[in-house]
């Protein structure tokens, strides 16, 4: 699948190993789990909704249109998580809304 | 637990420019504030830090603000140790004097003595077809991933929206090296010359804002004033791939792009304001609900501060000056002396950058009547998909008037976001549907969580979070007695 982000600089990091999926990706060392994910996909997660692919909002924790899942099944903010060595994330699985796990 | 003694603190939310200064102006003053943010780098939105490992230098991050990011970080960098600081933490909750922070899978509640709320402001919004397509970025989401991660948000992208920052981000983008398609601007050129009188109140700033536009016609990016956005094309699939428009002079236009970042000026985060039950008032000029401040910050709550753009969207400059400003209140009204020519310089600085904010809006006003003429089938809340259709016929049926029972029958407003992208624009849907004033409609009320919190949430004391430095000056928090 298509790459949605583009690097446009500090390219000379060390590289951080994640899963997605069950696939081996590469990100980089300081990327954001979003950022990681979009260097590797065009989406993050399918809208519990039906309507479209989503690949997060506003990167600043507040839309919150970003969450996927690691493979334990604990939620994660993709714009305001690190990523780091051997996560294994999920982003086939459907969401439910937030407000109905309250 | 043994009973011992509360001593509240003075607490200050977030660490941009407002928070900082504040916590500057306190610690200066012998106080050891708590400092909540909810980053985990204090700079806030516009001196917001890269991570430690990269490598670009202040002047390739904050172009013209360089200088003022970096004294700003070495000021809060510098007092480290005489406050407290969590970062990566937030205010979810507050009730009476007591607020509710939560950090990772951890939660704890503080008493605060006094509260400065320094929150800073997200991107306004105005629905189009397609804007829930991926690809669609809010214009700030656009320039985080630029500033912070060095990425561009597509290899093509349009920016859409009106107001400076629409500006600033593209020609961030185009200086980076990213593939500009387009700026297209929903407010005609003439507003731009008739607010000149009250942008001259900051010539510098109006001066940087003119350079940006020319570096973008520069480099040949295509500009448009005055457009009608119709539709982000796309599938649901692949996401957005391109934008079609009315240029100012009618015609319909397509740009062709995979990402599109898109932003109207600011809104006000100001859910914690209005759970301390701050007054608002509707401010005619942003058609949008403010908390009520005086000069210096006092909101109508006795204890509570506000500062920044989390109470008036009016910039960096003037959210350093108004931090200050809420810290020395805070001071003189707990009885301590404040520098009263230093006050007077603020209040006057202050307010020569409220009439460059009022130009701005002037220049970049929200396009409303965009907003209430939204066809049925545009998606008006993308988090849960509710058409602006769905909307109206809930409006037509229920007879609800008002925002926050629209929201309750057709849930526009209860999504993931809480309602920070949509409730702008579904506030017009509203008053244009019921042919009653945008005033009437209402406004949204905070609910808490201010965002949504993890599933299992541990409790643990405040003293667990609390960096205890041996030359604290103010009292050192205890735990609370209840609801620990
Ligand atoms: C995405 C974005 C980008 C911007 N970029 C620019 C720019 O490049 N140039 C420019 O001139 N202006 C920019 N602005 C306008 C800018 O917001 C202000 O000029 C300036 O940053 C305002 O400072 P502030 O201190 O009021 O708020 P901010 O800088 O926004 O800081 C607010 C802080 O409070 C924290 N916070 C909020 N609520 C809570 C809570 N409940 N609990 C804990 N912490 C909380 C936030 O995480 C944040 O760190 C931008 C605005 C946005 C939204
Ligand atoms: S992209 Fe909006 S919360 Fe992550």
């Amino acid at each position: 699948m298509s790459k949605r982000f583009v690097r446009l600089g500090e390219t000379r990091r060390p590289e951080v190993q994640l899963y997605i999926d069950g696939e081996p990706a590469v990100a980089l060392q300081g990327d954001t789990l979003l950022v990681a994910l979009l260097q590797h996909s065009n989406r993050l997660r399918t809208s519990e909704f039906g309507d479209a692919e989503r690949a997060g909002f506003c990167l600043m924790g507040a839309c919150q249109d970003c969450w996927v899942r690691t493979e334990e099944g604990a939620r994660l903010r993709a714009c305001s998580t690190t990523v780091a060595e051997n996560m294994r994330i999920v982003t086939t699985q459907l969401e439910i809304s937030w407000p109905q796990q309250q | 637990m043994a009973a011992a003694a509360v001593e509240p603190r003075v607490v200050v939310v977030g660490a941009g420019p407002a928070g900082s200064r504040c916590v500057e102006a306190l610690v200066k003053a012998g106080i050891r504030p708590l400092v909540i943010d909810e980053s985990a780098r204090s700079g806030g939105q516009i001196y917001r830090r890269q991570p430690d490992n990269f490598t670009r230098s202040a002047e390739q991050l904050y172009g013209s603000e360089a200088a003022k990011a970096t004294r700003l970080h070495k000021s809060f960098d510098g007092l480290q140790g005489r406050f407290d600081y969590w970062p990566e933490s937030l205010i979810w909750n507050l009730a009476g004097n007591r607020i509710f922070v939560v950090r990772g899978a951890q939660q704890c509640s503080v008493e605060f003595s006094s509260l400065v709320i320094c929150s800073g402001a997200t991107d306004r919004l105005l629905p189009v077809p397609g804007w829930n397509y991926s690809g669609c970025y809010s214009l700030g989401g656009a320039q985080i991933a630029l500033k912070a991660q060095a990425c561009a948000i597509g290899a093509e992208v349009v920016f859409m929206g009106t107001g400076p920052l629409l500006y600033l981000v593209a020609a961030q983008y185009a200086k980076a090296g990213a593939r500009v398609a387009g700026v297209l601007d929903t407010s005609p050129f003439y507003r731009r010359v008739a607010a000149l009188p009250d942008l001259l109140a900051n010539p510098r700033a109006l001066y940087h804002g003119l350079g940006l536009t020319a570096s973008l016609y520069l480099k040949g990016v295509p500009v448009y004033s005055g457009v009608e956005p119709l539709a982000i094309e796309g599938d649901a699939a692949a996401g957005v791939s391109a934008v079609r428009f009315r240029d100012g002079r009618g015609r319909e236009k397509q740009l062709h792009c995979d990402a599109v970042a898109m932003g109207y000026h600011l809104r006000p985060e100001t859910q914690l304001a209005d759970l301390a039950r701050c007054q608002f008032d509707f401010d005619a000029s942003t058609r949008q609900w403010l908390p009520r401040i005086d000069r210096d910050g006092r909101s109508t709550v006795a204890d509570i501060y506000l500062a920044g753009d989390g109470a008036r969207i009016r910039g960096a400059d003037a959210a350093e000056a108004s931090g200050e400003l809420a810290a020395l209140a805070l001071l003189a009204d707990r009885g301590q002396a404040v520098d009263s020519q230093r006050v007077a310089r603020l209040q006057q600085q202050l307010g020569q950058l409220e009439r460059f904010a009022r130009g701005l809006a002037k220049a970049f006003p929200w396009p409303h009547q965009l907003a209430a003429q939204l066809a049925d089938a545009t998606v008006l809340c993308r988090c849960e998909v509710v058409t602006v259709g769905e909307m109206r016929s809930t409006i037509a049926l229920t007879g609800a008037s008002e925002a926050n029972r629209a929201k309750a029958f057709s849930r526009v407003g209860m999504g993931r976001c809480q309602g920070r992208y949509c409730a702008n624009a579904g506030a017009e849907v509203i008053a244009a549907a019921t042919d009653g004033d945008i005033c009437s409609a209402g406004r949204l009320r905070a609910q808490a969580p201010v965002k949504p919190l993890p599933l299992a949430l541990v409790e643990v004391a405040p003293e667990d979070w609390l960096e205890v430095s041996a030359e604290g000056v103010d009292p050192v928090l205890k735990p609370a007695e209840a609801g620990l």
